[in-house]
């Protein structure tokens, strides 16, 4: 009669085998992960039980390289960082440099930079989000807005000659001013991105396959994010709304108007969502930057600093002072200053920040770069953890960890 | 302006509560710089964590000043509530730089104490997986000392006394 009686419990039924968890090895090149990272994924069936991610496969040194260049010669240096967004971190050195020297740059520089930098966010908004679509298996959009990323390059070709690592600018400024055909480029790329982009998100943003697959995938919290000390859109998706451009405004956004998107979930649809709308916004700053450019003497696109700038080569033949700045700029024999200096900008993934020491010679004593991808990328065992491999892929990418960066 | 940061009120309460442990403060370029001994650093960043709501750890790194025989490590904290930026440095003796973790304060600092450990060998005391991060295991120097010129020193073709450093 007991026995009849007695309930059903699991633990009853001897347990025949131990449990056995696989080993994967997700990259280090595999392509679905986009850059050169390992994760060595403990596995159970199709849940990841712990990863282990090793970085540094494309090390580089950076930072031992930097201290024995001259300031000008850095510049290709942060290029390859985060390689999505260069000129974004080309001016951030620039800002930096310029910061410790004191030097100030005209209104009207500040606002080309602004377009340039606006540019920038965009170009590698638009390969993050499309990536995520392609990742969840929606090709179209990744294929159809590549196009506008692509015009943007043909931007940045008009403007300094180069595409994707694009050494744009120099300290003081830029190089040479914006030609007409780069603002008639930029002008049709501001008619016709919007209409391609509204496009894209029709597809993807309200799309019931493509919510379920990304809501509630990779979250994290605001409190977690914190700790991990996130910052850009990642941080912003998790609900804090830290954004270098309005907390430590440089280059003049604070007279710009726009707003800062922030999520509430911090999981890859707030990601995603955070950076289409961080597009929107980018776009409005560019088309008030371009009024503001309007309203400045158009002949300015820099400060007047010729230490720091290779003067036109028939100058240099024919003109004593500028064969002196030539010889000065390429020896290296310009007079920096003492001196410890942090600035900071909004990268396309976050607050790229530049700590530079200076002890007066030709090159940096120390310069450290605060590269965001290194610092939040530690967290992603944490957000993966007890989910799907295919999450861990479309967690990843919806993170923007941009390989040149994470291993500087 | 530099007077200003330097006598502000956090700098009043750090003065009060670790009188012993500042070296010197200063603000150069605007940016409140606080030098301290190195013994209670985790103590005092805990307490700006605590207290002072200084709950963002920027960056961390190492610096080495073969001049003075010391490896420096910068700790840069963040009060977002107020904007407010802060930057710790410590100096450690360069032939046994020991420094307790700051992980138990910030799990970001995981990684930047393997970097910092990786180029200047920096011990983190209690850190819970302290090894190479970027270079090789099998690395057995500390490249970002100064002691390790950028070049390959067996080169001969090039004369590195006209060149600076």
């Amino acid at each position: 009669m007991d026995q009849a009686t007695k309930a059903f419990e699991l633990s009853d039924i001897p347990v025949k085998e131990e449990k056995k968890y696989s080993y994967l090895n997700l990259g280090p090149t595999h392509p679905a992960t986009h850059g050169i990272f390992q994760n060595v994924l403990k596995m159970d069936g199709e849940i990841i039980v712990e990863a282990t991610p090793t970085i540094g496969y494309i090390h580089r040194a950076f930072e031992k390289l930097a201290e024995r260049r001259p300031f000008y010669q850095i510049t290709p240096i942060t290029d390859r960082m985060n390689y999505c967004s260069s000129p974004i971190n080309n001016m951030g050195w620039h800002m930096t440099a310029e910061k410790l020297i004191g030097l100030e740059i005209p209104k009207r520089a500040q606002y080309l930079r602004v377009i340039i930098m606006e540019l920038a966010r965009v170009a590698d908004h638009i390969i993050c989000n499309t990536i995520i679509g392609q990742d969840v298996g929606a090709t179209t959009g990744f294929l159809y807005l590549f196009q506008y990323r692509e015009r943007i390059y043909e931007i940045f070709e008009e403007i300094c000659g180069a595409r994707l690592t694009t050494n744009i600018g120099r300290i003081g400024g830029l190089e040479r001013n914006f030609s007409d055909k780069a603002w008639e480029k930029l002008d049709q790329w501001l008619i016709d991105f919007p209409i391609a982009f509204q496009e894209f998100s029709n597809l993807l943003e309200r799309n019931r396959i493509f919510m379920d697959r990304t809501i509630n995938c990779g979250p994290i919290s605001a409190e977690m994010a914190l700790s991990y000390s996130f910052s850009g859109p990642n941080l912003r998706a998790a609900g804090v709304d830290y954004d270098v451009r309005v907390m430590n405004p440089y280059s003049s956004y604070e007279e710009f108007d726009f707003i800062i998107p922030v999520g509430t979930q911090g999981d890859t649809y707030d990601r995603f969502m955070v950076r289409q709308q961080e597009m929107w916004e980018s776009v409005k700053i560019i088309r008030q930057a371009i009024e503001k450019v309007k309203k400045e003497p158009s002949h300015i696109f820099r400060a007047d600093a010729p230490e720091f700038v290779l003067p036109p080569k028939e100058e240099v033949y024919n003109n004593m002072e500028a064969l002196i700045y030539q010889f000065k700029n390429i020896m290296g024999e310009t007079e920096i200053p003492k001196g410890e200096v942090y600035h900071c900008v909004e990268g396309g993934n976050g607050e790229l920040g530049f700590y530079l020491i200076s002890d007066g010679g030709r090159t940096p004593y120390r310069l450290h770069f605060r590269r965001p991808c290194f610092i939040f990328y530690q967290a992603y065992p944490e957000m993966i953890k007890g989910r799907m491999l295919s999450d861990a892929i479309i967690t990843m990418s919806s993170m923007n960890v941009i390989a040149g960066e994470l291993d500087s | 302006m530099e007077e200003v940061l330097a006598e502000e009120k956090i700098v009043t309460v750090l003065r009060e509560k670790f009188a012993d442990e500042i070296l010197s403060v200063e603000s150069p370029y605007k940016f409140l710089t606080v030098t301290l001994r190195a013994d209670k650093i985790i103590e005092i960043i805990k307490f700006l964590y605590d207290q002072e709501k200084y709950q963002y750890l920027t960056t961390l790194c190492g610096i080495h000043y073969p001049d003075q025989k010391s490896i420096a490590v910068m700790y840069q904290l963040h009060k977002l509530s107020e904007n407010k930026r802060i930057r710790l440095k410590i100096a450690l003796p360069e032939a046994n730089p020991v420094v307790p973790t700051l992980t138990t304060v910030f799990p970001a600092a995981n990684w930047m104490e393997r970097e910092t450990y990786d180029f200047y060998g920096v011990i983190f005391e209690g850190h819970p997986n302290l090894v190479r991060i970027l270079n090789v295991e099998e690395m057995t120097i500390f490249p970002l000392r100064k002691e390790y010129p950028l070049e390959d020193q067996t080169r001969e073709d090039k004369n590195n006394q006209m060149f600076g450093r």
